[in-house]
């Protein structure tokens, strides 16, 4: 399965400055592992050591935000990630 | 001999630049502008390497490497983080990677990391890749040393290496306690008779004290010091008791801070940032009149060291990392607040000017030689 994957702005330095992906994959887990591959240390800025999504960030397939890493990716997807920070 | 003071702040990592005579200082930065910097450290068996704790808002934490006195700066490959849990086990996932420390110079790559919630670990190259120290993080008796962390987690702190000895080592935890380990961090035993534990139900306990801040004298390894959340103390080995030398303090400015910082060859002589512990922890400098304390005698008398600073309404705080002291013979003491300002003294306390202001919130300040 192949899906796009939109960058936020604070895991650019990971993409060279893209801020969108091609990535490979049928879940969750499967397209940040692929995207670990090319852009090493990206997962963990987001994912922690029992995978879990880190407190601010949220991702989403499509319009869907998805709550586990086994969410479902289909071919043509988009994979968004965002951070969700208040304060200042 | 030129120095840099490593800035580490709520948004970023900034340097202050002497030069040789410590008059004229130069600041420089932002690097990785508003990125959280915990710590930042030179490494002393090779200057050239520095390293430093961070996290953004967003994202979870890290550390960087640094082999070029801080030009650039390359990301550990594999970062601090707990072991994945078995099933039914607390999973801790590291959310600060709170302190580093250079391992024994007999180890030349060797570092350690303490994190929140309280977990310790170790790198064998450099930095690159972290383990965790399974003799404590997966202690039986560490979900109960480390019980009453507050909402952000306990933090590991104050790790120190004796120089006689790289299995010695000790550590502390905000709130935990004291904790040593004389096989290279396989076993631990608290380390806290004659700390006050004053909030605690039962201040007679082993365990659960509030350590802000703890340094060992590298000419005199078996002596500690500790800046308490009740009050400052001394401990010489073998001796095993505390013995609280802020009782020296005078009462109207009392005993609590965060850091504590030892001269660099002398273990008598220590200075300290009293702040305001009563009622509800302002936590700020007492009176709004910030002040130094040294003590030149092993903390039997303390003076005040306030020549310079503000004479009034200057409310900040001086965190438990934000303070050090250079290697000069007459050493130079710095310090930044959460106001964003770093001092300087480059009389060993005698006297302070401002080097920078308008900083973001100061969490550590470090000296390179």
């Amino acid at each position: 399965m192949s899906c796009t994957v939109r960058i936020a702005s604070p895991l650019r330095s990971y993409t060279a400055g893209a801020a969108t992906l091609a990535a490979r994959g049928s879940t969750l887990a499967e397209v940040l592992a692929n995207l670990e591959q090319r852009c090493p240390g990206i997962r963990f800025r987001m994912i922690d050591e029992h995978n879990r999504i880190r407190p601010h960030m949220r991702l989403f397939v499509n319009t869907g935000e998805a709550h586990e890493l086994s969410a479902t990716v289909r071919d043509g997807d988009t994979v968004h990630v965002i951070c969700a920070l208040s304060g200042g | 001999m030129a120095g840099t003071l490593w800035i580490g702040t709520r948004k970023g990592l900034f340097a202050l630049r002497a030069d040789g005579a410590r008059r004229n200082w130069k600041l420089a930065g932002p690097q990785f502008l508003g990125q959280i910097i915990h710590h930042v450290v030179q490494d002393p068996r090779e200057p050239r390497v520095l390293l430093l704790a961070t996290r953004t808002g967003h994202l979870g934490p890290t550390v960087f490497r640094s082999t070029d006195r801080g030009r650039s700066w390359h990301e550990a490959a594999r970062p601090p983080a707990f072991r994945a849990g078995h099933d039914g086990e607390e999973a801790r996932a590291v959310q600060r990677v709170f302190w580093l420390t250079p391992g024994h110079r007999s180890e030349r790559a060797s570092w350690y990391a303490g994190s929140s919630p309280a977990g310790l670990f170790r790198s064998t190259d450099g930095g690159e890749h972290w383990d965790p120290v399974a003799g404590f993080n997966d202690h039986p008796m560490r979900p109960k040393w480390a019980a009453l962390g507050t909402p952000d987690g306990e933090f590991l702190h104050s790790i120190l290496v004796d120089p006689r000895d790289p299995r010695h080592l000790h550590i502390a935890i905000s709130v935990g306690g004291v904790f040593e380990s004389t096989d290279a961090g396989r076993n631990w035993t608290p380390l806290n008779d004659g700390c006050a534990a004053d909030f605690l139900p039962d201040p007679s306990v082993p365990f659960g004290h509030d350590p802000h801040c703890m340094v060992q004298h590298p000419a005199r390894p078996e002596r500690l010091y500790q800046q308490n959340h009740c009050g400052i103390y001394r401990l010489d080995g073998p001796g095993r008791r505390w013995k609280r030398i802020g009782d020296a303090m005078p009462k109207t400015v009392g005993d609590i801070g965060f850091p504590i910082v030892l001269h660099p060859t002398d273990p008598d002589t220590a200075w300290v940032v009293p702040m305001d512990g009563q009622s509800v922890w302002p936590r700020t400098s007492v009176g709004g009149k910030p002040a130094v304390y040294g003590t030149r005698d092993g903390g039997a008398s303390w003076r005040r060291m306030d020549r310079g600073l503000p004479r009034s309404q200057a409310w900040f705080t001086v965190l438990r990392q934000a303070m050090c002291a250079d290697t000069r013979e007459r050493p130079g003491v710095y310090f930044g607040t959460t106001g964003g300002e770093v001092w300087a003294s480059t009389n060993s306390g005698d006297s302070w000017r401002c080097l920078a202001r308008h900083l973001p919130e100061i969490y550590s300040v470090s000296h390179a030689a």
